[in-house]
């Protein structure tokens, strides 16, 4: 349980002023100048030592990704480039953070930005994300009036701040098909390596980052690694934002300590699975790329990336989907796939191939139109799937319906069966006009 | 050269090789769908998946570098494998993808027998299939008059996507849609607008692009591969022509990487129909202002008769731009027996003159060199339209960056750019006085747009002292560069096929009443005024046999063995694809039959004895495939000619670019391609 002592987001529901004045209230830009003197090394050190994991999905340790940019050179300029096109489904935390806060991104940007000697930061935000978008430009134009950014802000550190509009594409979340999006192309990812630190926008250094892994760098900062560090497990420090939906009580988005226990999460924010504990089917615990988890292993698992990697599963970007057993678990990740399907950019061959071909079968499955040796025959398509393609959409086009072999399979045949026990004529085809 | 170990194999590689290199350096066979040695790297077919230790996912061999492979704990060279269970089944899975949305129809589809898909899935895959949904359909594209499209068949390897936008230039097509609704097309299927672009069709791995005018004609299997040398433009690309029976079926190129890398254009690929078209396959009569047929022999004895009674200085010899150089040889032999000093190759007026030596009339930086130069100076030609392929050559100098090119002529869209100084002589002659020696090796290409003027001689005098100005000519490296417009032309400049003391030239020749007798060699360029009774030798009832009195039935390049001598002065040996039609001979052995009837009888019995003499006489057609470098003083003699130019914009000669010579002009897809093309009447789809 997070102490609101320790809390990061202080305005998440958006109960306080979003603007400078409110921010500021809330410490915001304090002391930016002080932390900006003790000098990149330190930001650096400090963000290694908090132990802050990207809050994107992979959970890369932040500091580490900083340190991983070249040593300043005049001929070739650096960039920050936030990810804010913020798509996977179930996920709304970098939403919340820049309708309601956006001047704690504004400051994660410039110290980001100065640790990794960019003078330069892009946020690419989700098209569809217009009034936080709008937000989000009216807060750089105060940070820009009260000469906090800008060529020759306040801070002493020449920084400009740019918001770009996506157009609503799933894969411009992946961070190099993100840098295709910005320099105006079609957004397919690139091939790695080179990887961005070193090629990225326009081919010069670059570093992506989540929302959230830059808003929290600020406090981070102010109150000492050492102090996020002491929340959570180790390897699983701090607090994170939880956007838990589905079949519980009162959905919500939540800041909670790391490695908090699933049943405490609930229970505490969520007011309980809907039905109670013992109507709980399964979990999809990090947003829909991640597998699914049966309830009675999620049940009294931390919250946090290695207790679910033990699962098999992930935390992902903590989108909690939780699912009760009036759920169809089968269409449910139908639904998944029909979505990877969908988003699929249609460059690679397994992932273009392969995604439509999963749904397909899944679509067959959850009416139960199939065979039952078709199972395993799906499962190893999913892994000839899986890490075969340029990108992760691949990788998570295949894990949702991996878990659900793996957890669900009963259920499956059962609906197999069931097609099978009664008549079904086949349909009667129209002629395609 | 780094280390690393494939398979177990330790090889040796440079460090920028990809690991496919390295593996294909250690022997090991990577299949491909995207990768092509000349475009840029795409990565998005994944068939070429290899195992690198360490590495967590198996990783593409086409994109991962040597250099980005991290070495073992004890600094032991990186390991790859392509052998292993997790390579095997990596191939099997992408293989199984790539086939599940490929419709079955290998037996009604002309890629079939040399198919990438058909190929690797027979060495790579499984055979059975466990897709039973329905597969994707597509609808077909139009995309121009060259390239038949069945885009069921697309596997998205986005080849032709990267060759339109990088070897031609145009950026035609590209990807729309995605995920598996990614659709390969050219924007609201408009017509493809580069001359090069048939060539996607050969790069097209499966069968979505094909040749539409070779479409269901043959299988390659049962077609007779002849190498031969194309004459469309002077470049001289390598192509190889199958064939069948006695027809031409289709034109490929071959792999030149001196000359035309592996590129052809559409003139040189789609010209097949125009070889069946409009043939001379009898000699023919002109009685009572009607072309007759006739046999041979009475050919033959109505032009003894009137030569007989010609004087030989009122006779005379023009060689046109299709003919091989013993041809040439053979005719200027007989010219000089029969004592007739009025002979010429240079049909359009070209004002180039072997008497200032070699360097005068070649593309001495040769093409390849063209990748050397540092800058470019385009006098009086458009590339795009003269030579296609050797403009994608000047685009890939052009991309890699720090070529400014300037442009004296036409203003065109030459796919890259420019620096337009102006159109005329006028700038010319500024730049001549203005000049400043440019980089280290700058490249100066004259077209025959500057050229075949009467104050040709002048303006190439002045295109030598801007060349001489720019240090065109320095150690290792001669930049000024003539870019020809026939295939024959070096060959003929080379053999002296000008006119002798106090002969007339070409256009002298066509004037009306200046000769008595004409003898065409396959000349079609140039109009014979009225008087003169002209014979015409030659493979296509063109220009010049409808002009003709006497017409004598020849062969087309691809029905002879001959050699062409290339714009950059590459002797190149062609072969015969097949038999000339009809009545008709080869062009040699109708000038050594004619001889004896004229009692000049040439002293060559075979094809063999008739090269052997060629090369006795002029030594450097003996060095076949090389470039005999021409020495560099000839820059000089040149810029001393001076002379007079008049004030006039330099145009380029070939207006269309698809109907340049009697070939082409009986080809109906040449034609179709030229009111779509060139003149600019694009379709569009049908709504």
């Amino acid at each position: 349980m997070l102490d609101d002592k320790d809390r990061i987001f202080l305005n998440l529901y958006g109960i306080g002023d979003w603007r400078l004045e409110g921010a500021r209230k809330r410490g915001t830009w304090d002391g930016t100048k002080g932390m900006l003197e003790k000098g990149k090394d330190w930001i650096i050190n400090e963000m290694k030592a908090s132990g802050l994991r990207g809050r994107g999905g992979a959970g890369f340790p932040t500091g580490l990704k900083w340190s991983f940019m070249p040593k300043p050179d005049p001929a070739r300029p650096a960039y920050l480039v936030i990810n804010a096109d913020e798509s996977e489904p179930g996920t709304c935390k970098d939403r919340e953070i820049m309708r309601n806060d956006p001047h704690m991104l504004i400051e994660g940007a410039m110290i980001a930005s100065f640790a990794m000697h960019a003078n330069a930061c892009y946020i690419y935000i989700r098209g569809e994300y217009v009034l936080e978008a709008d937000r989000l430009d009216a807060a750089i134009d105060e940070a820009y009036e009260a000469n906090l950014v800008g060529p020759n802000n306040s801070h002493g550190y020449p920084f400009d701040i740019y918001v770009h509009r996506g157009a609503g594409a799933y894969i411009c979340g992946e961070e190099t098909a993100l840098l295709e999006s910005l320099e105006g192309k079609k957004g397919m990812p690139r091939l790695k390596p080179p990887f961005p630190a070193n090629m990225g926008l326009y081919g010069y250094p670059t570093t992506v980052n989540n929302v959230e892994s830059i808003a929290v760098a600020p406090t981070i900062l102010r109150r000492g690694g050492a102090w996020f560090a002491g929340i959570g497990r180790k390897n699983n420090t701090g607090t994170k934002l939880f956007c838990v939906s589905g079949n519980v009580n009162t959905p919500c988005n939540v800041e909670e300590a790391m490695s908090v226990p699933f049943r405490e999460l609930i229970d505490r924010h969520c007011g309980g699975i809907r039905g109670g504990w013992d109507n709980l089917l399964a979990v999809i615990p990090g947003g829909s790329s991640v597998p699914v988890v049966p309830a009675h292993e999620i049940i009294d698992c931390p919250m946090d990336f290695d207790a679910l990697r033990d699962l098999k599963s992930g935390l992902g970007t903590a989108a909690v989907i939780v699912m009760d057993k009036s759920t169809d678990i089968i269409r449910a990740i139908t639904r998944i796939s029909y979505f990877y399907k969908h988003e699929s950019c249609g460059q690679c061959t397994p992932c273009r191939e392969g995604t439509g071909w999963l749904w397909r079968v899944m679509t067959r499955m959850s009416e139960g139109r199939a065979q039952k040796r078709e199972i395993d025959a799906l499962l190893e398509v999913t892994t000839q799937l899986e890490g075969h393609s340029i990108c992760a959409l691949g990788d998570a086009a295949a894990w949702p319906v991996q878990g659900l072999i793996r957890h669900f399979r009963p259920e499956i045949e059962k609906r197999i069966d069931s097609y099978m026990a009664n008549p079904h004529p086949e349909p009667i085809r129209i002629a395609a006009e | 050269m780094t280390k690393i170990v494939v398979d177990g194999r330790e090889v040796d590689v440079p460090a920028d090789y990809t690991l496919l290199q390295a593996c294909e350096a250690a022997g090991a066979e990577i299949p491909r769908f995207c990768f092509h040695e000349r475009l840029s790297i795409a990565g998005n077919c994944r068939m070429c998946l290899v195992e690198l230790k360490g590495a967590p996912k198996p990783v593409a061999s086409c994109a991962w570098g040597v250099r980005d492979c991290r070495p073992g704990p004890n600094g032991e060279p990186p390991q790859v494998s392509t052998k292993s269970a997790v390579v095997k089944k990596a191939r099997h899975g992408i293989m199984e993808f790539l086939l599940i949305n490929h419709p079955l129809d290998c037996p009604i589809c002309d890629q079939g027998g040399e198919c990438d898909l058909q190929d690797q899935a027979m060495a790579f895959g499984v055979a059975g299939s466990r897709f039973h949904e329905n597969k994707r359909a597509v609808e077909d594209k139009y995309i121009g008059p060259i390239v038949r499209t069945s885009m069921n068949r697309c596997i998205h390897c986005t080849r032709c996507v990267r060759f339109t936008s990088e070897v031609a230039g145009t950026g035609d097509m590209g990807a729309i849609g995605r995920g598996e609704d990614m659709e390969i097309t050219t924007y609201l299927e408009s017509s493809m607008g580069s001359e090069l672009q048939g060539n996607v069709a050969d790069l097209c791995p499966v069968g979505a692009l094909l040749q539409k005018p070779a479409a269901f004609k043959a299988r390659p299997w049962e077609m007779n591969k002849t190498q031969v040398v194309d004459v469309m433009d002077a470049l001289g690309s390598n192509i190889r022509v199958d064939s069948r029976g006695r027809e031409v079926l289709r034109i490929l190129p071959r792999i030149n990487d001196d000359v035309n890398e592996e590129w052809i254009s559409d003139k040189t690929r789609h010209i097949v129909d125009g070889l069946k078209a409009q043939r001379l396959d009898r000699p023919y009569i002109r009685r009572d202002g009607r072309l007759t047929p006739a046999s041979w022999a009475e050919a033959f004895a109505a032009i003894a008769a009137k030569v007989g009674a010609t004087d030989p200085k009122r006779m005379g010899f023009i060689a046109g731009d299709l003919v091989s150089a013993e041809d040439m040889f053979a005719f200027k032999a007989l010219a000089d027996r029969l004592g007739s000093p009025n002979i010429d190759c240079r049909q359009d007026g070209s004002q180039l003159h072997p008497r200032h030596g070699r360097g005068s009339y070649l593309f001495n930086a040769t093409v390849a060199g063209i990748e050397r130069a540092t800058s470019l100076l385009i006098v009086g030609s458009n590339p795009r339209r003269e030579s296609p392929v050797l403009n994608a050559r000047i685009r890939k100098r052009f991309l890699k960056g720090d070529f400014p090119i300037q442009v004296i002529g036409e203003r065109a869209d030459l796919t890259y750019d420019y620096d337009y100084l102006g159109a005329g002589t006028d700038t010319l002659k500024d730049l001549a006085a203005t000049v400043e020696k440019a980089g280290e090796r700058p490249m100066v290409i004259v077209g025959q747009g500057a050229l075949t003027r009467r104050d040709g001689a002048a303006v190439l005098a002045l295109a030598a002292k801007v060349a001489q100005g720019l240090g065109a000519v320095s150690e290792g490296w001669n930049g000024f560069s003539v870019l020809h417009t026939a295939a024959s032309r070096v060959a003929g400049l080379d053999l002296g096929l000008v006119p002798g003391e106090g002969g007339l030239d070409a256009l002298a020749m066509a004037e009306p009443g200046a000769l008595d007798v004409v003898y065409l060699l396959g000349a079609d360029e140039v109009a014979i005024g009225p008087g003169a009774f002209v014979v015409y030798q030659g493979s296509h009832g063109d220009r010049g046999a409808h002009r003709a009195d006497v017409i004598l039935p020849g062969a087309a390049y691809t029905e002879k063995a001959g050699l062409y001598v290339n714009t950059e002065g590459r002797v190149q040996q062609s072969d015969r694809a097949v038999f000339p039609p009809g009545e008709a001979r080869e062009d040699w052995a109708i000038l050594r039959a004619l001889s004896d009837q004229l009692g000049a009888r040439l002293p060559f019995d075979s094809y063999r004895a008739l090269k052997a003499a060629l090369q006795a006489a002029v030594p450097h057609f003996a060095r076949v495939e090389h470039v005999v470098p021409a020495t560099g003083d000839a820059l000089g003699a040149l810029a001393a000619v001076g002379g007079e130019v008049e004030r006039s914009a330099l145009r380029s000669p070939v207006a269309d670019f698809y109907l340049t010579n009697p070939i082409a002009r009986c080809s109906a897809v040449m034609a179709e391609c030229s009111v779509l093309l060139a003149q600019g009447h694009m379709q569009q789809a049908a709504e």
